[in-house]
């Protein structure tokens, strides 16, 4: 990937968390699990899914279905800046007279599918996945999920039939920032070793740095020409461009004030730390 | 005859919507991968991946079929059903395969006895109980012609009498009676019948109702008999809570309809398993009993 191309990628995803970083207050968003996942959503919305304004409801679309639904500020920011939806309209987030809360919602142009119950949309991936197949399609089926959904049984019983079906199609990409809630992962429910995981489940597997955009070009260049289901590990850092609030597990949900939100802003684009008195543990 | 399978068969290779799918339960659709090829999908003993699957088919324009037994299609599934499927509004058609008293000698794991009232609690659920094949082969067509999911307790054992045509979301009124209105639905009828039978013998004028759906319910003809018969009682293969009898009781509080009305259910408890027919003469759910349970009811 040439730098130009780099530059631009990074300064649309800048672009988009200065669109989620006002959603973490007056009533806040889950902005950690959130932030982590932009750089891989761009990186897919702005340069390689075959997906546009033109063709959101054309059957031979690309589909990306964010079972990861705490990632949506970042989905909705991504779909401002691609003029699918009208960026004002995040203004909206959480009023009633919108579709825009904290998981997604299938009204708002762009949204494939409701997320928000962990473990579900691997299997719904599946379903869409077959009929591709079974029609004779070119298309292909991306399925984000967080490395806490992992602790879900549902998700491995549909590795297991996503590998039965040989569904060389869907791509599984899993969010990998350490925390699930309010704990890291591995201290919790450890996951490691993911790689023999996936590995033994029969997908071809690549773990890469998820904010690195000439890493996340070379695993999605590998994907095609495989014989079945393959898996992408994105190693990210949740709250990733706001170093007050990276990598703990006590910035999973977010709810700051306004003042607070500006300091994060000038943080996110100037560099400068914010000071933060905001609750630190919400529990969900 | 036709049969399930047949009719599904057939409509399936009609209608290259429909997509058949079994959580490794064939025994209804032994005969359809050779068939329907590809359209055929056998997700193994993943009753959650299957509902999802059909979710994420149904998406693309699908009309997916899914079988399984009944405990584990509506209580392993259920929020798959009930998250992808039913908030979605999406049309797949769940078969449910031993509902009620037919999981026979299975025991408490496989007894779906609180499946209607699970099932109907999702909005857009449609929810129907055919009481034998020929009235199941009657009623699919129109089930499966919705956009709505819908639930469908499979019973394909043979008729005891031949029923009117279906129109959708109507019960069958099968006698009418004074004394008393039997309403019965799935496996249930068959008992119905034989107890109305021994009770005309013995002098009693007893209404029968076949109820065919259980969601939309036809309560214009409850409304209907309320005037004509002195008392309704319901007989079911189902917990008390949460099935006909409290379906019958919203709809008659809602609509301030006043009438004695009497259940026959498992209250609060699982059945005895064992062979089908000792199984209702343990539970008192043979038309003997019946008789007895009614007889005492018309006379309170």
């Amino acid at each position: 990937m040439n730098e130009e191309k780099i530059i631009k990628l990074q300064q649309f995803a800048k672009r988009v968390r200065n669109h989620i970083v006002p959603m973490a207050s007056d009533g806040g968003c889950f902005l950690g699990a959130s932030l982590s996942a932009v750089d891989l959503l761009t990186y897919l919305y702005v340069d390689h899914l075959n997906l546009h304004k033109g063709n959101l409801k054309d059957e031979n679309r690309d589909y990306l279905f964010l079972s990861k639904g705490h990632d949506v500020p970042a989905l909705y920011g991504i779909f401002a800046e691609l003029g699918w939806i009208e960026a004002d309209r995040l203004k909206n987030h959480l009023s009633t007279e919108d579709h825009i809360y904290w998981h997604p919602n299938r009204n708002i142009p762009g949204v494939e599918f409701h997320s928000g119950s962990l473990g579900q949309l691997p299997s719904v991936s599946i379903g869409v996945a077959m009929d591709i197949i079974i029609r004779g399609g070119e298309n292909r089926v991306y399925c984000v999920m967080g490395d806490g959904e992992l602790n879900e049984g549902s998700c491995w019983e549909a590795f297991l039939v996503a590998n039965a079906y040989k569904l060389d199609n869907l791509t599984f990409i899993i969010d990998r920032n350490n925390f699930q809630a309010n704990m890291a992962t591995e201290d919790l429910i450890p996951l490691e070793s993911l790689v023999e995981k996936f590995e033994s489940f029969g997908m071809m597997t690549q773990r890469i740095d998820g904010h690195d955009f000439n890493a996340l070009e070379k695993a999605f260049s590998n994907i095609k020409g495989q014989t079945g289901a393959q898996v992408i590990i994105c190693d990210t850092v949740r709250g990733k461009g706001l170093p007050s609030i990276e990598a703990r597990a006590d910035r999973w949900f977010c709810n700051f004030s306004q003042p607070e939100i500006q300091e994060l802003l000038v943080e996110l684009n100037e560099g400068f730390g914010a000071n933060l008195v905001a609750e630190t543990l919400v529990v969900r | 005859m036709m049969t399930y399978e047949k009719l599904l068969e057939k409509t399936a290779l009609e209608d290259d919507r429909f997509i058949v799918m079994t959580a490794e339960n064939r025994a209804l659709v032994r005969n359809l991968p050779a068939s329907l090829g590809n359209r055929f999908i056998d997700t193994g003993i993943t009753e959650q991946t299957m509902l999802g699957a059909a979710a994420g088919l149904a998406l693309r324009g699908r009309k997916p079929v899914v079988h399984a037994l009944s405990a584990f299609l509506t209580m392993r599934a259920f929020e798959f059903t009930r998250t992808s499927v039913g908030i979605a509004n999406l049309p797949v058609k769940l078969s449910s395969f031993i509902p009620g008293v037919l999981s026979d000698g299975n025991g408490p794991t496989h007894q779906a006895i609180e499946d209607i009232s699970i099932m109907r609690g999702i909005p857009g659920m449609e929810v129907f109980a055919p009481a034998d094949e020929e009235d199941l082969i009657e009623m699919l067509p129109q089930i499966w012609a919705t956009e709505n999911p819908s639930y469908v307790r499979i019973n394909t054992r043979p008729a005891l009498l031949k029923h009117k045509p279906y129109v959708f979301g109507k019960a069958e009124q099968i006698f009418e009676g004074k004394d008393c209105t039997i309403l019965t639905y799935g496996f249930m009828l068959e008992e119905s019948i034989k107890a109305h039978q021994l009770l005309s013998d013995l002098g009693f004028q007893v209404g029968l109702v076949n109820i065919r759906n259980l969601k939309p319910f036809d309560g214009d003809l409850i409304s209907k008999l309320a005037s004509q018969t002195s008392c309704f009682i319901t007989i079911e293969d189902h917990f008390l809570t949460g099935g006909l009898f409290s379906i019958l009781a919203e709809y008659l509080v809602k609509n301030q309809i006043l009438i004695p009305t009497h259940s026959i259910a498992f209250e609060d408890r699982w059945f005895k398993p064992g062979r089908l027919a000792e199984v209702l003469i343990h539970e008192g759910l043979d038309a003997k009993s019946l008789v007895e349970k009614i007889q005492n009811f018309i006379q309170k």
